[in-house]
């Protein structure tokens, strides 16, 4: 056994009231993938963060090389070689790719920056890196996974002898993955380690030597990727089985409630669907294939082209979306920071605004605040949220927590329809279980319920019927009984590639 | 927020403090100490009385302030709205009055329509801007108070208004009702309906709600470009009652009231804890802060500071208030 390249020892991290990572040994040798597994909160990004230099650990240590390395800023762990790409974006959209690739350490010409060998530089790494970018282009204007690309271009800089990647594929297409991984093949074969952070366990088989699984701050273990397999992983880091994790939704469709007819919206082709009450309704595709789009522009949030909304009998395709919200069809944002909650306020103010504005809380305009209370308690109860956290700052819960919170606002008001766009992103596996049972409850009840995810077993495990987009088309409408995550994969792709 | 604390358990309460109301108990406390001990005049009943009064028109105009700056925005031309409505109001009113000498009360109406009208048609301006042509809310609300500001000089040619009826004056500036003066009068009923608005309607917590994430209360069925319209009206609607009190007070119509107004309306709400960032702010501490910045003016011209290093001192304090509002947001944010 050769000497680890990076490793660590009883590494700590305490922060006020609560021990973020508990005497962890890690190590990483040169020329390995280590994937670090875990839910959200398992103390992932804790590790990295001190192995990046980030922060300091309270006790324990980091050998790099053999040599105890306590990096204490980002940039003395970059002079050692340890690069890391945090999952947080830090380009300035303003500027252009090169650019934000050489902030801070830009090629001069006397005292100038000389921007044609800068933008030279910038495309010699692209073209190591296999993307398909243009240096002189805006960050602003590209597209979310051409940000993540020019992140991770980012860090290749100068001599790399550790690369950690903290879910370097959550927004890129399939054809971005496979060029990342060639990347890190090649990088591999050169003898650098890497660290590498990801939820999708199908990524593992193809890269990874060796998996770490964390669970509340500890080390469950180290196991070899040849050793192991997924339903093995997902029992380490949950403590559970996975038929423990997604609820059985009984199935009684009731009559059709809405209908789309042929809508379409810019990168949507006009797709169709249909939807009974007491229906669960997954629909299935990669990151950027319209899925989303699609019910947004239904929900008039995005202009749409052609095509028409019948909800209950009644067209609300011109309708404003906060008509169409009151007219019983409901959407949980995906993105629970930007346009879910309101961070700065506590929990039951968040749950309250939606009671608010049901209207069911107020006598000839004014609002009765005791009736508010009394529903707000009653949805935070229906979501399980912890009494201490109702009156807590959003921002200051846990993925899971705010995730559950935003769940309540959706609880409200009485709707028919509702739409969950990736509705367990970021949040734990307990977490995704109870939100999952509030799903079912939502559908047993007779409303009929759309689970729109790029997590490809909760869209079929929850799923009554699962609708495949790929590439702004629908590629197909599976039955229950026939949706396996091989004949849904084979969905994603039938089309040419996307040109992004 | 280390206020020299004497142990773990004072400095735990001054945090929550801090982060429940903002800075003004504490700004209170060192004003208050300090003013009582450079004049002797300061901390008696009769002068806290007379800034009670004197702060009735800060404290009117802070309370529109406040609506707009929870919403997210803020407005820089409610001294604008002021001054409009001042002239606007004393032009009418005169032109009435000499048409009609017999029916007073009448012209005055008149005068006081025309003088809302016009602020009404400021803040229709300001929130058309801002919600649906999507103008930042500094650049509308400087160029509106630009516009107002010509408008008003246009209309006077610099001069004040005079010959103002006697019992617009007598009435607005001087009187009382039940023993207390008008002005007082009026603006507690505007505390009143305005802490009813933000507290009991759902029009209150749509303002909130649209200051504190306006994507999500898009999705949670408000309208937002309304709710911010309505914020821009009722703030100038409110600063142009306030242009009638002044007007009446001086009892004559110019076009350079109102001047400070824009600075100072933020000053007392930002000190009062209303969040810059929108979604945060309280009437009941609105009031307070408005009351403190008057309290500061009254102890300075007591201290004997003039009105100049008055103006440094002001301009100082709210750029302090918004140190310590950044601090704050920074605390919930980040938690613990």
């Amino acid at each position: 056994m050769p000497r680890p390249l990076l490793s660590t020892h009883g590494l700590t991290k305490d922060y006020p009231g609560v021990r973020a990572l508990n005497a962890v040994d890690f190590d990483l040798n040169a020329g390995e993938v280590h994937v670090l597994f875990g839910e959200n909160g398992a103390g992932k990004s804790t590790l990295i963060s001190m192995l990046a230099g980030a922060t300091s650990p309270s006790e324990g240590a980091i050998y790099l090389d053999g040599h105890t390395m306590n990096f204490d800023t980002v940039a003395r762990a970059k002079s050692h070689g340890v690069y890391t790409v945090f999952q947080e974006f830090s380009l300035i959209p303003t500027l252009t790719v090169a650019e934000n690739m050489f902030l801070g350490q830009e090629p001069r010409a006397g005292f100038l920056i000389d921007h044609g060998e800068m933008r030279r530089r910038a495309q010699e790494i692209f073209d190591t890196l296999g993307f398909a970018l243009s240096p002189s282009a805006q960050v602003a204007s590209l597209s979310r996974a051409q940000q993540q690309m020019v992140e991770i271009a980012k860090a290749f800089h100068g001599d790399l002898k550790v690369l950690i990647l903290d879910e370097p594929t959550a927004s890129l297409t399939d054809r971005e993955v496979d060029h990342l991984f060639a990347f890190i093949q090649q990088q591999k074969a050169k003898g650098v380690g890497i660290v590498y952070i990801s939820h999708r366990m199908q990524e593992f088989a193809r890269i990874a030597d060796r998996v770490t699984v964390l669970r509340d701050g500890a080390k469950i273990g180290t196991v070899a990727m040849t050793d192991t397999d997924e339903a093995h992983l997902v029992e380490m880091m949950t403590g559970r089985a996975i038929a423990e994790i997604y609820p059985v939704i009984a199935t009684m469709p009731g009559e059709v409630v809405l209908e789309v007819n042929g809508l379409s919206t810019p990168g949507v082709a006009p797709s169709s669907l249909s939807l009974r009450a007491g229906e669960v309704l997954g629909v299935a595709g990669l990151v950027g294939c319209g899925k989303s789009r699609f019910f947004r522009a239904m929900m008039g949030l995005t202009a749409h082209q052609t095509g028409t909304v019948i909800l209950k009998g009644q067209d609300i395709t011109h309708l404003s979306t906060r008509e169409i919200i009151r007219r019983g069809l409901y959407y949980l944002s995906p993105d629970r920071k930007a346009e879910g909650l309101d961070l700065a306020k506590t929990s039951n103010d968040n749950l309250g605004l939606n009671v608010v504005t049901s209207g069911t809380a107020s006598k000839r305009g004014w609002i009765t605040w005791r009736v508010v209370r009394e529903r707000v308690a009653e949805i935070a109860d229906r979501v399980e949220l912890p009494h201490d956290y109702r009156t807590k700052y959003v921002s200051q819960l846990s993925g899971g927590n705010q995730q559950k919170v935003l769940f309540g606002k959706a609880f409200g008001q009485d709707a028919d329809v509702y739409i969950f766009d990736e509705p367990t992103v970021g949040v734990d596996m307990g977490t995704r279980a109870a939100l999952y049972l509030k799903i079912k409850s939502l559908a047993e009840a007779g409303k009929a319920v759309v689970v729109i995810s790029s997590d490809l077993p909760e869209a079929i495990n929850l799923s009554h019927r699962l609708l495949v987009f790929a590439h702004g088309h629908v590629t197909a409408e599976l039955a229950r009984a026939d949706a396996t995550e091989d004949t849904v994969l084979k969905h994603f792709f039938v089309e040419s590639e996307p040109t992004l | 927020m280390t206020t020299a604390p004497t142990s773990a358990d004072t400095s735990g309460v001054l945090r929550k403090l801090f982060l429940r109301v903002g800075v003004l108990p504490f700004f209170l406390a060192i004003a208050l100490v300090v003013f009582s001990l450079m004049s002797a005049k300061f901390l008696t009943g009769q002068n806290l009385v007379n800034v009670a009064r004197q702060s009735v028109y800060l404290v009117l105009v802070s309370l529109g302030q406040m609506l707009v700056l929870v919403s997210g925005g803020f407005d820089l031309s409610v001294g604008t709205a002021i001054a409009l409505t001042s002239v606007v109001s004393a032009v009418s009113m005169t032109w009435a009055a000499g048409v009609m000498p017999d029916a007073i009360w009448l012209a005055i109406l008149i005068g006081i329509a025309a003088g809302g009208f016009t602020a009404l048609l400021v803040g229709l301006v300001n929130g058309v801007g801002v919600a649906y042509f999507e103008v930042s809310p500094f650049i509308m609300t400087l160029g509106v108070s630009s516009v107002g500001a010509g408008l008003a000089l246009f209309l006077t040619g610099g001069v004040p208004v005079s010959g103002l009826p006697f019992a617009f004056g007598d009435t607005f500036g001087f009187g009382k009702w039940f023993g207390v003066p008008v002005p007082v009068f009026i603006a507690a009923i505007c505390i009143v309906v305005m802490w009813l608005v933000m507290s009991r309607t759902p029009l209150g917590t749509q303002i909130y709600a649209v200051g504190g994430n306006i994507k999500a209360a898009h999705l949670s069925a408000i309208n937002t470009k309304r709710t911010l319209m309505v914020s821009y009206i009722l703030c100038s609607l409110i600063a142009s009652l306030t242009g009638l009190l002044l007007t009446a007070r001086v009892e004559s119509g110019e076009a350079n009231l109102g001047g400070s107004m824009a600075l100072e309306s933020i000053a007392a709400c930002v000190i009062a804890g209303v969040s810059l960032r929108g979604g945060i702010g309280k009437v009941q501490t609105v009031v307070l802060g408005a009351f403190f910045i008057v309290m500061v003016q009254n102890g300075m011209n007591l201290a004997q500071i003039s009105s100049y290093m008055q103006m440094v001192l002001l301009g100082g304090l709210l750029i302090l208030a918004v140190i310590f509002d950044q601090m704050r947001y920074r605390m919930i944010m980040r938690g613990r």
